[in-house]
């Protein structure tokens, strides 16, 4: 016993001596592994000396999954832009994932100064910890949507299910691809644009639209957690006979994989896809970032943004924008999401959160 | 534990102890306990009704039985492989058995992403082996049965390595003595052999099962993650993180934290309970 | 016990006595059936990602694995094994001494906790860390306020990769250190040697073997971690993402072949330490 309790003694003073130490170091540590990276601005200033007037700048932006095309270019061009108009260096660095998981990863702690994501609810979860002001959406025109997009049907070559609107979605032996709406933004604007269709076509009995998109997921062999997972496996794997995806990514797999593979058709309804973009005002204020990290958003709306919006798929919303891609969009009729679904935090609380109409889906023995 | 074992010396000569004891306490501490820690913490500011509730919604517990059937049936596969591939890496000599020896390690390098991907491909129906059962009707990714195989890649290692040391010390007198006295060779195998065995195959068997339990990286590519059918807890979890509700999160976390604390103290206690007998006989 | 030591194939294993080894044919099926059971689990998805890798030529195959964010990525991943191998062994040397060499009370349960790590989630493994330190979680508000970044930064991903891996080095030498027993030690001490000298002239060569073999597996590890550095790391491009990752991107960019390519780069990372350690073992013991 004397024995053990002189070991725990030992145990307990090196132990303590030991957490002193490493505590020391360790915000030693921590400290000198911020100015490291820090000190990579520094370095990439020297390599272009001729702006003595402003020092470079970095900004991150943190997206969803569909946009790193998007941003790929118009990174480069807002980079030229900025420095054409005030001679200041400006690097971008991207961050891709699934909506929801950016989202939570910048309310942990991620430095985004905007974030670019698919739904404005998961911006609208931003208010809560004090990141963004909750009339954000109000900050930019057009509810802070640069572009928009639809949600189309991807369907294999010939179309030989001869799929044409939701509702031929579920007749038998119809396999449908969609990821799965509580992880993915995509999911949800599918899932909400089929609600949609069916409360049309029933005179707007709830039920029966309940009952559509029950039977509409019985017809979903896999679900994946994000939208390019699904297209991985609608297109690669060749499950399912139809993918229901953003238009965007619709038309960047024909692009990707050959015309000749699939075909695009438009549903006689869809929904109005808002991708909201927002400066996180608690990072752009800490990081004196808010200038540049307007004129980036503020950009996207110009005419060199627009263009680069259309060229990869999205629906500019400046008319000689849309004018020029006007070939590749088919018109539609739009449901919209404040109008129809009165905004995403009464859809998102009565559709996908626990126990909403889409758990509801996957209860056992409903 | 100290006065059961009469060999071991109540004082050691030896020194170190209280160094080396400090730094590993510290360090688990720092690393492991803390961090782990911080879950407990956090479930602590649900009710009890609440937790309860998370923990055994329907989807929940459907996902429990998915993770915990796949990791029991992918450890029972790699039990009876495993101790093969050990059995024939240790016994007979073949030419490149020492490539085959190193490629038993490979599933703890290879990214588990890497390996999801990779096995989808190979049995997606129009994989290279996934088309050859397709006609058979016979469906791997995207069932059960490929979360089994994506759990079989992750523990085979696991089996393997620890029956491998084992089978090279298993004493060739034994054996001889039974095959004097006439006994056949598969009659010696499971009276001799499989005895001797046991301890290292449960332990091989526990670290696979519980390894499958927690496999997250390599079971989404191939699962399908349709729920209450291919839906694993870990996924779960994801979900949930993914719609901001780290108090759901952290439910489900800890359920999953105690399971494979209790198994992996059943395996030392059974492991430190063998080796005694062993010690007594 | 996850795998004590294998190290050593004993060549005479094969030249047993006839009558207490299997009929030939038999050994030939033995061996079919393993080498079937291994192909279709190990070998086939090693062999679908070189030839994914090489799809689309050489070409390809040599751009993606030398572009910056590849590069990038590989320095990440170097560095965070860097500082995780070497902590770890350091933890795993120190457990293995005082488990192996004396009698304490909770024992089991020490070795339990040192195991955990095995069998739980990477989700989980990543989850704690912000938990910890994220913006919402216990330490994120006051290492704000110190303008410290521990999570979607290189401190985060390498405690992650450390949690992961921490086990790997302890477990393999334990169970040796247990089997070799304290004689040899305790005679050196009563010879007047002094904690070190015993450690380095007896109890390392003894456990050198096992120590090298944990070292790589911890490595290997460390190296291929996917999911809980996923949790932590930010995803951002050029900074905070390792080879996993970075495969897991250039796979949903579409870039399959590249994305392969730079899966075979952290196989051939592995293969090359395991060729090291059978070099290693080849010259010793000659």
């Amino acid at each position: 016993m004397k024995q053990t309790l002189m070991f725990s003694s030992r145990i307990l003073t090196v132990a303590l001596a030991l957490t002193l130490a490493l505590t020391g170091c360790g915000s030693g540590n921590g400290g000198g592994g911020t100015t490291g990276t820090s000190e990579g601005t520094p370095q990439q200033e020297k390599a272009t000396p001729q702006n003595e007037a402003k020092k470079p700048v970095k900004l991150l932006n943190v997206s969803y999954d569909p946009t790193r095309e998007l941003y790929d270019e118009y990174n480069k061009a807002f980079a030229a832009h900025w420095k054409a108009e005030t001679g200041q260096d400006v690097t971008i660095e991207q961050s891709h994932g699934g909506s929801g998981k950016q989202a939570r990863s910048v309310i942990d702690g991620l430095k985004a100064d905007v974030v670019t994501l698919a739904l404005g609810y998961d911006i609208d979860a931003l208010v809560g910890p004090g990141l963004l002001d909750s009339e954000w959406q109000k900050q930019f025109e057009h509810n802070s949507s640069p572009y928009t997009s639809t949600i189309v049907f991807l369907v294999r070559k010939g179309n030989p299910k001869n799929i044409l609107d939701w509702n031929d979605l579920i007749k038998d032996g119809v396999e449908v691809i969609t990821p799965n709406p509580k992880t993915s933004g995509g999911a949800r604007w599918n899932y909400l644009a089929a609600w949609g269709y069916a409360l049309k076509h029933n005179n707007n009995d709830e039920e029966k639209a309940k009952e559509f998109v029950k039977e509409l997921f019985k017809h979903v062999p896999v679900l994946d957690s994000g939208a390019r997972g699904s297209t991985t496996t609608f297109v690669e794997r060749k499950l399912g006979d139809v993918l229901l995806a953003w238009e965007n990514e619709a038309l960047l797999s024909l692009k990707e994989f050959g015309e000749g593979e699939f075909e695009i058709v438009t549903p006689s309804i869809s929904i109005l896809a808002e991708p909201p973009v927002a400066i996180v005002d608690k990072v752009v204020d800490g990081r004196e970032t808010r200038e540049v990290a307007e004129a980036y958003l503020q950009y996207l709306y110009s005419e060199e943004g627009q263009d680069i919006a259309g060229k990869h798929f999205y629906r500019p919303i400046l008319p000689a924008a849309a004018e020029k891609y006007k070939s590749q969009f088919k018109e539609v009729e739009l449901l919209q999401i404040d109008k129809d679904f009165q905004g995403w935090k009464a859809a998102q609380e009565k559709h996908f959160n626990d126990g909403g109409t889409f758990d509801q889906i996957y209860t056992p023995g409903s | 534990m100290k006065g059961s074992k009469p060999k071991a010396k109540a004082k050691s000569v030896l020194p170190g102890f209280g160094i080396s004891m400090g730094f590993t306490i510290f360090y688990l501490c720092l690393i492991v306990i803390i961090p782990l820690s911080a879950v407990f913490i956090k479930t602590s500011g649900m009710t009890m009704v609440q937790f309860w509730e998370t923990i055994t919604n329907p989807r929940v517990l459907a996902s429990y039985r998915i993770s915990f059937l796949t990791a029991f049936a992918a450890a029972l596969i790699n039990v009876v492989f495993g101790l093969l591939v050990a059995w024939v890496l240790v016994r007979y000599n073949f030419p490149g058995k020492k490539l085959i020896d190193s490629l038993v390690d490979l599933p703890f390098a290879l990214p588990t992403a890497v390996a999801g991907i990779a096995l989808t491909a190979i049995y997606a129906p129009n994989g290279w082996i996934g088309s050859l059962l397709q006609p058979l009707g016979i469906k791997v990714a995207f069932t059960p049965l490929g979360i089994t195989i994506a759990l079989v890649f992750i523990g085979l290692p696991f089996v393997v390595r620890t029956v491998q040391p084992v089978l090279q010390d298993l004493e060739k007198d034994t054996e001889e003595a039974a095959v004097m006295l006439g006994a056949y060779r598969l009659r010696t195998f499971i009276k001799v052999i499989l005895p001797e065995l046991i301890p290292p195959l449960l332990t091989g068997f526990a670290m696979a099962f519980a390894r499958g339990l927690g496999e997250f990286g390599s079971v989404v590519f191939i699962s399908g993650n349709m729920p209450l059918k291919t839906e694993i807890a870990p996924l779960l979890i994801m979900t949930k993180l993914e719609q901001f509700d780290y108090m759901g999160a952290t439910a489900i976390a800890l359920v999953m934290l105690v399971i494979a604390f209790v198994m992996l103290l059943i395996i030392n206690v059974l492991q430190w309970w063998s080796g005694r007998r062993a010690i007594a006989g | 016990m996850a795998g004590t030591v294998t190290a050593h194939l004993d060549h005479k294993a094969a030249q047993r006595p006839q009558h207490i080894n299997e009929s030939g044919p038999m050994r030939i099926i033995l061996i079919a059936i393993a080498l079937l059971f291994l192909t279709l689990v190990v070998v086939l998805p090693l062999v679908t990602i070189f030839i994914e890798a090489f799809k689309k030529g050489v070409d390809v195959y040599v751009a993606s694995i030398t572009e910056p964010y590849a590069l990038s990525a590989l320095r990440l991943t170097l560095l965070t094994a860097v500082v995780a191998v070497p902590l770890n062994t350091l933890f795993g040397v120190a457990a293995a001494w005082a488990i192996a060499k004396f009698q304490f009370r909770g024992k089991n349960i020490l070795i339990t906790l040192i195991d955990l790590p095995f069998a739980i989630s990477p989700v989980i493994a990543g989850l704690i860390f912000v938990l910890l330190f994220g913006a919402q979680g216990f330490l994120g508000p006051w290492l704000d306020q110190q303008g410290i970044q521990i999570i979607f930064a290189l401190p985060g991903i390498v405690l992650a990769t450390i949690f992961v891996t921490f086990p790997f080095v302890a477990r393999e030498i334990i169970p040796l250190m247990q089997a070799q027993g304290t004689q040899e030690e305790e005679a050196a001490a009563s010879l007047g040697a002094r904690g070190w000298q015993i450690f380095w002239r007896i109890t390392l060569p003894n456990i050198k073997w096992g120590l090298l073999y944990g070292i790589i597996l911890c490595n290997a590890r460390a190296m291929g971690e996917f999911g809980a550095v996923s949790v932590v790391s930010g995803h951002i491009r050029g900074q905070t993402n390792t080879l996993p990752l970075h495969v897991e991107i250039l796979y949903n960019e579409y870039q399959f072949a590249a994305s392969f390519a730079v899966a075979s780069l952290l196989l051939l990372l592995a293969v090359l330490t395991l060729v090291a350690k059978a070099v290693i073992e080849w010259k010793s013991e000659k």
